[in-house]
């Protein structure tokens, strides 16, 4: 996993709450079985509309989205992060995040942060202003800049050390195998196993 | 200071302690699999050349993509196909247990692992799907992963995890005659709002709660997460094992009473706390219905679709608005008003034996409303045979409704079961989302009872608005709302 530090890049406005997963991604494109190539699927219903903000050309490029609360609500499909990697988001800020969501994102490379609402609003107006202003967020300082306007946003310690160093889980995990060893050895026998058959 | 039912599930499954806003490792007990979230983790592990470390603690069934008629054809679409594909060859490579399309044991991989008895109170079980939440009826600690998570799980059968908090969700009183599990569920969800849940594992509680039985009780944690919760959970008691016993996997003998004498210390001490605390009166909950585009958008089905004036805030207000522009209704509307042009009765929160049963006790004897297509899809390949063996399918097939195979089927429109754009339709299912069952579909989430009455009188009903003499024992003391 490459490691994250400052992004800087077009900010995109998704003004608009409760962004579920199935409008991130429709459930039709979840039958693929690649990890990349979602960059089409992302949002697909509404950049059907020529109005929306990805169809602008001022948001060409855009890297970083700035959504209304509760975004990547609903359903856990991790092609929702995908989608918006693909595409070429590295950051999304709003002002809260569905929890599966905010993991799966940290996992992959996607900074979430989480904003306050009149920031989410403040940023919306400046970019309102001058669409196609570039943000940097930069997750050493925990900050984004739009213009002269800057502020800060929340992400957990843990998510930030892990985007930082590039760290993959696995590996990570894999570290204390022993302590998984040791717990396997005194597990209680009546947990059920689905093997074998019965 | 005592401890919740969560916290000692938690505690019992801790590999290592996290500290400084470090993660703790969990061990998981019971991992579940299926077509659509799977492939991209096992390509992760071939990748770096991982085995999975306990296929004897997983297991994989075919489920959402599957088709629900004509199941010995190659499945028509290419992707879904793919998917189904891929699976069997990762369960064959990695020596996984794979229910396939046409397995007496395929079906919903929520139904399926409480069916085997593999689901047991205080263990922890997780799947690519957020309604994992369903196992928590058990008194498991279970929840929803993404697929990064499953690579995860699959290679080192633990998951590093930050605390949840605790709400406990206290029910008491008595249902009303008509009035179910779901009702409850989709009451709390409108209560706490879809993000209410948020970062919280909901223990449900309560004499409301405690009367249910094993399969209103997955109803209820099923849908959890619409309240934006990681888990739902309920103690474990005599209903719990007394469905359990018996089952293909779960313990025996010896085993069992071993396994009973630790079920039996998993209730919330009397001195424990919860961090948040919310309480509903069950003696006043009518039928429930959402009117919206999320499950919290919901109401008495005796009310009318309320006005988005009425929300004092700005983006519920925005929400409402644009909810109702999607679902084509106008505020004011008696929800009792709304024609429906489809009921689907199935889906991981009511699929399982007694949902059908709720169903075909209300339509037994009657004719579907003309014009509206009725398809009924039962959880999983047992489920339809147990329902077949009561002459459930010929209740069915009688008043006019199709009687499909199992799988997830319309919930999520994945396979050919959708809805048309425009169409509505009554939907035991868990999300009412834009487009969910199908682009342009609009959704109204009921309950079993509601989905049969609404399918005899073609708009939204419960078995209260139902004739006496027609539905028996429900309407005889149910009342008018
Ligand atoms: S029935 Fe619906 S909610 Fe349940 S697992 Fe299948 S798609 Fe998901």
């Amino acid at each position: 996993m490459n490691k994250v530090s400052v992004i800087r890049g077009v900010a995109a406005p998704l003004e608009r709450s409760n962004v579920d997963t199935d409008q991130i991604i429709p459930a039709v494109f979840l039958k693929r079985v690649t990890k990349t190539g979602f960059e089409d699927a992302l949002f697909y219903a509404w950049r059907q509309d020529p109005e929306f903000v990805l169809n602008r050309a001022e948001f060409q490029n855009a890297r970083v989205l700035i959504a209304g609360p509760d975004f990547g609500t609903g359903s856990s499909r991790e092609h929702a992060v995908w989608a918006l990697r693909d595409y070429g988001f590295d950051a999304v800020l709003s002002p809260r995040f569905g929890d599966i969501f905010r993991g799966n994102s940290g996992k992959q490379g996607l900074l979430s942060g989480e904003i306050s609402e009149p920031d989410a609003a403040k940023l919306w107006a400046i970019i309102a202003d001058r669409p196609g202003i570039e943000a940097t967020v930069d997750l050493v300082e925990r900050t984004v800049s739009v213009g002269d306007y800057s502020t800060t946003f929340k992400i957990d310690d843990y998510t930030r050390w892990r985007l930082l160093e590039g760290l993959d889980d696995i590996s990570l995990t894999l570290r204390d195998e022993e302590r998984i060893t040791e717990f396997e050895s005194h597990r209680a026998s009546w947990r059920p196993r689905t093997l074998p058959v019965r | 200071m005592g401890r919740t039912l969560a916290e000692k599930v938690w505690d019992d499954h801790l590999v290592t302690k996290g500290t400084d806003g470090t993660p703790d490792l969990l061990y998981i007990d019971l991992h579940l699999v299926h077509e659509v979230t799977s492939p991209q983790a096992f390509d992760g592990l071939r990748l770096a050349g991982r085995p999975v470390r306990r296929p004897d603690l997983t297991i994989a069934t075919e489920d959402h993509n599957t088709p629900t008629l004509a199941i010995d054809k190659p499945i028509a679409d290419l992707t879904s196909r793919t998917q189904i594909e891929t699976l069997r060859r990762n369960a064959v490579d990695f020596g996984i247990r794979l229910h396939s399309l046409g397995d007496i044991e395929q079906g919903i991989v929520h139904v399926v692992g409480p069916q085997l008895g593999l689901t047991v109170p205080g263990s922890t079980v997780v799947c690519g799907d957020s309604h994992t939440s369903t196992h928590g009826a058990f008194g498991a600690m279970a929840f929803g992963i993404g697929t990064s998570e499953v690579e995860h799980v699959l290679a080192t059968q633990t998951l590093p995890l930050m605390p949840f908090k605790t709400m406990a969700i206290t029910v008491d009183g008595d249902l009303r005659p008509g009035v179910t599990a779901k009702d409850i569920i989709l009451a709390v969800i409108a209560k706490i709002g879809t993000g209410g849940g948020q970062g919280y594992v909901l223990e449900f509680r309560g004499s409301a709660i405690r009367s249910l039985t094993m399969d209103g009780r997955m109803t209820i944690c099923n849908m959890s997460i619409e309240a934006g919760a990681r888990a739902g959970m309920i103690a474990p008691d005599q209903i719990t094992y007394d469905y359990l016993e018996g089952r293909p996997h779960a313990p025996q003998g010896a085993e069992w009473e071993a396994a009973l004498e630790y079920w039996n210390t998993l209730v919330t001490d009397d001195d424990a706390v919860f961090d948040a605390e919310v309480h509903l009166d069950a003696d006043e909950l009518e039928p429930f219905v959402t009117w919206g585009t999320n499950p919290g958008q919901g109401v008495s089905l005796s009310e009318a679709v309320p006005d988005p004036a009425s929300y004092p805030d700005q983006n519920d207000r925005a929400a409402a608005e644009r909810a109702l522009e999607y679902m084509a209704l106008a505020a004011g509307t008696p929800m009792k008003d709304i024609p429906v042009d489809a009921v689907f009765m199935g889906s991981c929160t009511n699929s399982r034996i007694e949902d059908l049963r709720a169903f075909a006790s209300i339509i037994k004897g009657q004719k579907k409303a003309e014009g509206v297509r009725v398809m009924v899809v039962p959880g999983s390949a047992r489920v339809r045979i147990e329902a077949e063996a009561e002459g459930i399918d010929q209740i069915v097939k009688d008043f006019g409704a199709e009687w499909r195979f199992a799988g997830c089927s319309m919930c999520l429109g994945m396979n050919p079961d959708q809805l048309a754009p425009g169409e509505r339709c009554a939907s035991t299912s868990n999300r009412n989302f834009e487009g969910r069952q199908g682009k342009g579909g609009r959704t109204h989430l009921v309950s079993p009872l509601v989905a049969a009455a609404t399918a005899i009188r073609g708009t939204l009903s419960s078995p209260w608005d139902l004739r006496t003499e027609t539905v028996g024992g429900v309407a005889e003391s149910g009342r008018k709302a």
